[in-house]
Order: structure tokens, then C-alpha cells, then sequence
């Protein structure tokens, strides 16, 4: 995608190749990501708001622009007005670095989100690696924002949160080492290609249990309830967040819901055929749209399960992360590589 | 075997299913809340408002400056200040309310002889400042111009009970 456009300013302007219109043209793409996926959080919050305010029979936000579209906008630009609170005892570098690690980070591993064929950032080789690298990164910025703000609530918090993804993790790997076996390749456009057809050749079908399993781990992996023990309001108020205010505070929360989404693009590429059109007759609509749905249709499955969960203990979240997901996931990564064998169905 | 049916049942996330499918039942359901600022639930024709002082329809003042509201107010929240008039009929020079102190028992209006202090259908006067909330006499009579016709409507509706 880089080299495209990069090619294509060369050409249309008629200059000569050079290292600085490269950047350019980097920097450019970056923008062309990142600027989208900022107004698609914002609307990500607002749609996360309205269908727990559905399932409740409530209205939700309705009230700042046309059926409340714009409520995340006045919300940020509320949070964007309000004083930076740095607390006293606080360690003053580590707490303002810690929710632009947890923002950066959510964001970067954006790059190698393919939104259509060739349409990668970074067409990394190992991509699947490169996402989960990403996400396990980001318990640093909890970790740190927790340490730095000198408060009970946000150690508890942060220790509680890095638990949680750490254990989490462990899980997800071993899914995703199963569609890897499938696909043969860690590249997330492969494993995208790998899907190619309609709605019967996605991964879905084949994968159900790991799917089910990699949803769970989601869930976990990005604080949601049932699993949002970090921030649990009746015991921690807010857990790691706690003494956050103004943009800091909204820089975590961007970066919380950057990851939720991250997450079901990464599930719309693994399991619901990345940009591919469920029927062929549906092909003429751009792939990017498709990876939209499909990501919109992750994250509402996310959103839904928060209406109706009761939060888990913290001592049940370890049982099952350890004691469930994680030998159930290692019995299907054998399972899987024995039927790919007797199947003769393992890539070449 | 029970062990083994829970088990199986917890694995099957079958009570996920359940809720899952119970909640997008729920999410195109009708809503049950009301689009409030625009539209608002009915009150009780009893329900205990903002205070008002009525007139009578020639105009003048129902107020007697009895006291018997100030007297009886458990929060101590009305002042009332008497002296007679021109025409030698006793009025009050001051009427005060503080509404920060007011407690809504609508005791004002049960003591009252004439029916002047009430409370109205009126509960939306939220304001900036305290100062705001310190209401005096010009203050209760304009809402009682105000709010006359429904106070009128409400006392007519309440009258068989008492």
C-alpha cells in the first residue's frame, strides 16, 4: 500500500525517487489509518453506549447532534477542556507516559490490518506475531499507570489487569496456532486468502470451538466484562484509571476501545473471511466495507455480552483462564493437527 | 452423572446462549423510558412542587398573612412579614421561601385557610445559583399567575377527597 502510493506520488508529480517523499508517503498512509479508526472509535463508543441502552429498553444518548451521534465528541471535547490532575505522589513521568504507550500501542498494531487485498500498511510476514506482540505490550501501560499513580486502587488494578492479559494470552496463542496450521502462513493477508470464497469457505465453520474460545479470550485480553476486573467500579472505582483525569484519561479510554476493535478486525480476519463478500453475487461492494461489517458485527457481539454478564471473581477468572481455556485449547491444538493430517488437508 | 451434565452444560455455554439470545430479544423491543425533556410522565393532581401564591380572580391576594405556614413549616424555610394595608386589611410586606431549605412535605398548603401558598405541578426550576433558590413574594406570585390554570385543575381534582 506504501509502495503504491509512494509510486503513485513519484509518477503524478514527475520527482525523483527519494528517501523524504517515501516518509512522506508513510506517513500519509498512517494518517489515511489512523484518522478513520479515531472517528470509528468515537462512533464505537456511542454504538457501545446505545445497544446496552437497547438491551435495558432504555433510549440511550440521544440528545447532542441527530439521534446523539456526536455525544462522544462533546464527551471528548469535555474531557479535552477539563485540568490534567497530576496527584502529588505520583511519578510524574512514568503516569503521563503510561496512557500514550497504552494509545500508541493500541494503534500501531493497526499496521498490518489488511482492509483489502494489498491493502496492508505493513504486509508483515509474521503479522499474527506482530498483532499479539502489540497486545500483550499494552499491559505495560497499565502496569505503569497503576505503579506511577501511588494509589492502592490503581496497583490493585494494574496487578489484577496484568494477571488477566497475561493469562489470557497464553490461550489465544494456542487458537491462533490452530488456524496457522490451516493456513500455513502468519501473514494475516494469507490467512485472509486462505478464506477465499463465500460464507461456507470462512473459517467459522471449521474453527467453531477455537472461535468461541479466541471470543472469550477477547473479552478478557481487552478488560470487557465479564472480565473487566482492572477497572472493577464496586471494589477498585476505576482500577488503573483511577487517578486519571482530562486527556490522559481519554487517551486510555481511546486506546481501550482502539483495542476492541483491533481485536474484532483480527477476529473478522481469522474467522468471518477478512475483506471477502459472504455471497459472490456481493463482490462489487470494496472489500474494506466488508472488513467494516464484519469488525462492526465483532464488536457489537463484544458489546452485547457486557449487557448481560455479571462480573467474575477474580479467583474464577484465573480458574478459567488456567484450568478451562487453557488445557481445552491445548487438546484442540492436537485435535486440530491430527484431523488437518487425516484429512490431508495441511497447506504445502 | 450430574457432575458430568454440568459440565457439559457450563462447556456448552449454553446459559450464554440463553442470556445472549434473551438480550437481542430485548434489544428490539420497545423502550420502556420516556424521551424525557420532550415528553414527561403524568403527575398527581396531589404532587408537591414548586411553591406558588394564588390571587383571587378580582386579583387580589389570597394571603391573609396568617402565618399559620410559617408556624407549621418543620424546616423553618418560610418568613413571613405582616403589617395592614391602606384599606386596613392585614397582608404580608414579605414572603420568603427558601427552597434549599424546603423539605416538599406540603405542609404549607394543608395549613393554609385560603388555599394561597401551594404547591404546584411544577418541578423543574434547577438553577445556577443559591441566590436563585431564595424565593420572595414577587417571585411565588408570578408563579402563581403562571401556574394558576392547573393549580385550579389540581385542587378541583383533589377537592372530593378532602
Amino acid at each position: 500500500m506504501v509502495e503504491a502510493f509512494y509510486n503513485w506520488i513519484i509518477q503524478f508529480f514527475e520527482i525523483e525517487q527519494s528517501a523524504f517523499i517515501y516518509f512522506v508517503s508513510i506517513v500519509a498512509m498512517i494518517l489515511v489509518i489512523v484518522l478513520p479508526l479515531l472517528i470509528a472509535v468515537a462512533f464505537a463508543v456511542y454504538f457501545d453506549r446505545k445497544i446496552w441502552a437497547a438491551v435495558q429498553m432504555r433510549r440511550g444518548p440521544n440528545v447532542v447532534g441527530p439521534f446523539g451521534l456526536l455525544q462522544s465528541f462533546a464527551d471528548g471535547l469535555k474531557l479535552f477542556l477539563k485540568e490534567t490532575i497530576i496527584p502529588s505522589g505520583a511519578n510524574k513521568v512514568i503516569f503521563l507516559m503510561a496512557p500514550m504507550i497504552t494509545f500508541t500501542l493500541a494503534l500501531i498494531a493497526w499496521a498490518v490490518i489488511p482492509f483489502g487485498e494489498g491493502m496492508a500498511i505493513a504486509n508483515l510476514n509474521v503479522g499474527i506475531l506482530y498483532v499479539l506482540a502489540m497486545s500483550s505490550l499494552g499491559v505495560y501501560g497499565i502496569i505503569m499507570s497503576g505503579w506511577a499513580s501511588n494509589s492502592r486502587y490503581a496497583f490493585l488494578g494494574a496487578m489484577r489487569s496484568a494477571a488477566q492479559m497475561v493469562s489470557y494470552e497464553v490461550s489465544i496463542g494456542f487458537v491462533l496456532v490452530c488456524v496457522l496450521m490451516a493456513v500455513g502462513s502468519l501473514n494475516l493477508s494469507d490467512v485472509v486468502l486462505a478464506q477465499e470464497g463465500g460464507i461456507l469457505d470462512w473459517y467459522i465453520w471449521p474453527f467453531f470451538p477455537i472461535y468461541v474460545i479466541f471470543f472469550i479470550s477477547t473479552l478478557a485480553e481487552t478488560n470487557r466484562p465479564p472480565f473487566d476486573l482492572p477497572e472493577a467500579e464496586a471494589e477498585l472505582v476505576a482500577g488503573y484509571q483511577v487517578e486519571y483525569s482530562s486527556m490522559a484519561f481519554a487517551l486510555f479510554f481511546l486506546g481501550e476501545y482502539a483495542n476492541i476493535l483491533l481485536m474484532s478486525a483480527v477476529m473478522a480476519i481469522l474467522f468471518f473471511g477478512g475483506w471477502y463478500a459472504p455471497i459472490e453475487a456481493l463482490d462489487f461492494i470494496p472489500g474494506w466495507i466488508w472488513l467494516l461489517a464484519k469488525t462492526a458485527f465483532g464488536f457489537w457481539m463484544i458489546s452485547m455480552v457486557k449487557a448481560f454478564v455479571p462480573r467474575y471473581r477474580y479467583d474464577q477468572l484465573m480458574r478459567l483462564g488456567w484450568k478451562v481455556f487453557l488445557p481445552i485449547s491445548l487438546f484442540l491444538v492436537v485435535a486440530y493437527a491430527g484431523l488437518l493430517i487425516a484429512f490431508d488437508k495441511l497447506p504445502s | 452423572m450430574n457432575n458430568f451434565a454440568q459440565a457439559a452444560k457450563g462447556l456448552l455455554l449454553l446459559e450464554f446462549l440463553k442470556a445472549f439470545w434473551l438480550s437481542i430479544k430485548y434489544m428490539v423491543a420497545p423502550k420502556v423510558t420516556i424521551n424525557y425533556p420532550y415528553e414527561k410522565g403524568p403527575l398527581s393532581p396531589r404532587f408537591r412542587g414548586e411553591h406558588a401564591l394564588r390571587r383571587y380572580p378580582s386579583g387580589e391576594e389570597r394571603c391573609i398573612a396568617c402565618k399559620l405556614c410559617e408556624a407549621i413549616c418543620p424546616a423553618q424555610a418560610i418568613t413571613i412579614e405582616a403589617e395592614p394595608r391602606e384599606d386596613g386589611s392585614r397582608r404580608t410586606t414579605r414572603y420568603d421561601i427558601d427552597m434549599t431549605k424546603c423539605i416538599y412535605c406540603g405542609f404549607c398548603q394543608e395549613a393554609c385557610p385560603v388555599d394561597a401558598i401551594v404547591e404546584g405541578p411544577n418541578f423543574e426550576f434547577a438553577a445556577e445559583t443559591r441566590a436563585e433558590l431564595m424565593y420572595d413574594k414577587d417571585k411565588l406570585l408570578a408563579n402563581g399567575a403562571r401556574w394558576e390554570r392547573e393549580i385550579a385543575m389540581n385542587i378541583a381534582a383533589d377537592a372530593p377527597y378532602r
